[in-house]
């Protein structure tokens, strides 16, 4: 048992030093990369959507040979493990050992807020093209957190909401996760859908991971209104449209819903029970223009997948920043002209197939497509523009200010206009 | 000394201090280690090593009860982190001085600390796990939904660290005399005749009974007490992160304190330190090279669990023996 023991803590005392020595072994290879640490889910409840972030952002850098304004472009990937106390310490691990020049990525907003915070304190870069919380570009926005190539959560809810209003929809029902993600589209679309005359008959709001909606359908069943307007993500999306489909109530009540639900990460895995669902979002994989089309052919040849919303964003965002990169000359070094390159620096040529620039707050202002789940002629499922929103500002049509006077959006703060 | 009921776990208690210059050098010799160490790390490293210290703290204020009276607790999670959110809630959402949030943290962990020992002393073994797991859990579904308070999901931020305490050395100092002060009341407080009684209570607790001690008070004030200290392992943690979210109180958190204790070696208090920076090294090492970070951690616990299942120090402890030729530990 004795020398037994010995041999067993000596051989993993030499296996850990050996793994604590690699990175001190590597950290010499090139002259002066440009380094990119990227953070992203890879194990945890979101683990698929941040192998799809990583998949994005290695698509756009292998597709440029990894090579910017002449200097090499080198990916420090950190597992942030769906949890906001790992992304910090990554975060940290990224800034303060790795010397990165910016970060970038993250998924859950929990885990975005926690890094914001940190890279409040020390100035470095941090470029979200996933994170939606409202409040990093509005209300709680830091100088160095921009949100390339990504979306303020109710940005996309306003203009669905009067899209609503347009259908003859006047009253709508709303089931959604009950997080701020969830609070901030739902909010986003029953504001403009009341402020329209629209009226929101009632809000269901349930936990994550909820596994039976049948108490909601039931109800739902019951109620009599125009439309269901549903924001979901995650398994619960799917959960929600195959049980919304086995209740009898799909093609009865018309389906509206938030970007997120009908995201191919989603409905790749689905049947027709998403066929004509509705949703508003930036960018339409089945948007009939030849960058998009050819964005689309590029990551189905290499993944076998139709890109998702998570693939997309991080790609584009990489790509917006490589191109203040090319602005700046290579000059990663200095942040300050970093953010500003970024922040005046226009996105041509990405997946969307049109121009897109960043507002005053570090938010894209996007043409915003109104989609519709069609099927495609390989059976396989996507969205299809039907409408176009130009020029949507993450405050839609309120002053800015003003708008940022009234609350966030959130359980109790929906925008609600009072008749 | 008698084997308690605990079986392996609780086996291990500590030597009677037969030794005391032993471990003073020894205690003497890794204070200096650790502040000379900050001097080779990058800044990042001394962050790690404030979080190993945080935790260690943590640890080995579960090992308090685990080791000392045989009561394993899945709260102390969520009392640390009840203390990290009372710390960060007063200093931004009511403007008190960091110094005064602080204390309330520590005092508000100890309350909930209090409380939750009333529901709890009168179990043990199995009920005791079972009924702090629930209790920690209450504390975390009230985190979650409290959204007005806690922030919900989001959690709560805030910019703790001012002047001098901004450097990352600088704080590692702070944290390194608190938590040397700290772990030195938790030894004293083992070896103190109260802290005696515990472990009476942990070896017998009819026979305690009989001795005319109240059994259930003792335990309570041992279960406030070591929730005082991990509350200020926790109000310390808030400092260090600026930031507290639900995943602070949550069960993973009891979790991954207890492993500490375990890893370092129940009822050897200061193995605790060393479960912290076995644990929370190798998550942020194997982490960056594999996503299967958690399969290796877990073959790594089976295996010191098989090959040392009274923790490293303890079996280092007992290969020293060996080595020396002493006769095994005493029992």
């Amino acid at each position: 048992m004795n020398r037994r023991q010995f041999l067993k803590s000596t051989g993993v005392s030499f296996v850990v030093s050996g793994i604590g020595a690699a990175p001190w072994i590597s950290a010499h290879a090139d002259a002066a990369p440009i380094k990119i640490g990227v953070l992203a889910p890879l194990t945890g409840v979101v683990a698929a959507g941040g192998r799809e972030m990583v998949e994005g952002t290695q698509f756009y850098f292998d597709g440029i040979g990894n090579k910017v304004a002449g200097r090499n472009v080198e990916l420090i990937i950190e597992d942030d493990a769906s949890n906001p106390d790992t992304a910090l310490q990554k975060a940290r691990k990224l800034v303060e050992q790795s010397n990165v020049h910016f970060l970038m990525g993250n998924l859950l907003a929990n885990t975005g807020l926690a890094v914001a915070n940190y890279v409040k304190e020390n100035g470095t870069p941090y470029f979200i093209p996933i994170i939606a919380a409202d409040d990093l570009t509005q209300r709680g926005r830091i100088n160095n957190v921009i949100r390339v190539a990504g979306y303020s959560a109710s940005a996309f809810t306003h203009p669905l909401g009067d899209w609503a209003l347009k259908q003859g929809y006047r009253r709508i029902l709303t089931v959604s996760q009950d997080y701020s993600f969830g609070h901030e589209q739902c909010g986003g679309l029953v504001q403009v859908f009341t402020e329209g005359g629209g009226e929101i008959v009632q809000q269901f709001w349930h936990p994550l991971n909820t596994a039976d909606f049948s108490p909601y359908l039931g109800q739902i069943a019951n109620t009599k209104v125009d439309a269901v307007f549903v924001m979901e993500n995650g398994a619960d999306a799917t959960r929600f449209l195959q049980q919304y489909a086995n209740f009898g109530l799909k093609g009865q009540i018309p389906l509206i819903s938030a970007m997120n639900t009908t995201d191919q990460s989603i409905i790749r895995t689905l049947g027709p029970e998403c066929e004509g669902i509705v949703s508003a979002a930036h960018f339409a994989e089945g948007a009939d223009n030849p960058t998009t089309q050819k964005f689309v052919a590029d990551y189905l040849a290499k993944f076998n997948k139709i890109p998702s919303l998570f693939g997309f964003s991080m790609y584009s965002g990489a790509m917006w920043i490589t191109l203040a990169i090319e602005k700046l000359g290579g000059n990663v070094e200095d942040r300050e002209a970093l953010l500003a390159a970024v922040r005046s620096t226009e996105l041509i040529d990405s997946p969307l197939g049109k121009p897109v620039k960043l507002d005053p707050y570090g938010n894209p202002i996007y043409d915003v497509y109104v989609r519709k789940v069609l099927r495609r002629a390989d059976g396989k499922f996507w969205n299809v523009p039907i409408e176009t929103y130009p020029n949507v500002s993450q405050f839609w049509k309120y002053d800015p200010e003003t708008y940022m006077k009234q609350p966030p959006y959130s359980r109790t703060f929906q925008g609600i206009k009072k008749s | 000394m008698r084997v308690g009921h605990q079986g392996a776990a609780a086996s291990v208690v500590a030597p009677a201090p037969t030794r005391p210059i032993w471990t003073a050098s020894i205690v003497v010799l890794l204070l200096a280690g650790l502040t000379i160490l900050h001097l080779l790390l990058s800044n990042y490293q001394v962050g790690l090593a404030t979080e190993i210290l945080i935790f260690g703290a943590l640890a080995m204020s579960i090992d308090v009860l685990a080791g000392f009276a045989g009561r394993t607790s899945l709260a102390h999670g969520a009392i640390f982190g009840v203390a990290a959110y009372v710390v960060i809630y007063a200093v931004t959402q009511l403007g008190i001085t960091p110094v005064a949030a602080f204390l309330l943290g520590v005092v508000g962990a100890t309350l909930v600390a209090a409380l939750f020992s009333l529901v709890s002393v009168r179990a043990s073994g199995v009920y005791f796990l079972l009924l702090t797991l629930a209790l920690g859990m209450i504390v975390w579904g009230i985190c979650l939904r409290w959204t007005d308070v806690t922030g919900g999901e989001n959690g709560l931020r805030g910019t703790l660290r001012s002047g001098l305490l901004r450097d990352a050395r600088v704080f590692y100092w702070v944290v390194l005399v608190s938590v040397a002060l700290l772990s030195l009341a938790m030894w004293r407080f083992v070896r103190s005749p109260f802290g005696l009684t515990l472990r009476g209570i942990c070896d017998s607790e009819s026979r305690m009974h009989s001795l005319g001690y109240n059994v259930h008070f003792h335990l309570f004030i041992g279960f406030t007490l070591s929730g005082f200290f991990a509350g200020v392992a926790g109000g310390l943690y808030a400092f260090f992160n600026n930031f507290v979210s639900p995943s602070s109180v949550a069960l993973l958190q009891s979790v991954q304190g207890l492993l500490m204790t375990i890893v370092g070696g129940v009822g050897t208090l200061f193995g605790s330190f060393i479960g912290s920076a076995a644990i929370l090294t190798l998550q942020n090492v194997v982490s960056s090279y594999t996503e299967r970070w958690q399969s290796v951690l877990g073959i790594v616990f089976i295996v010191i669990m098989i090959f040392a299942p009274e923790g490293l120090i303890g079996a280092a402890r007992s290969f020293l023996t060996r080595v020396l030729g002493k006769h095994p530990r005493r029992r």
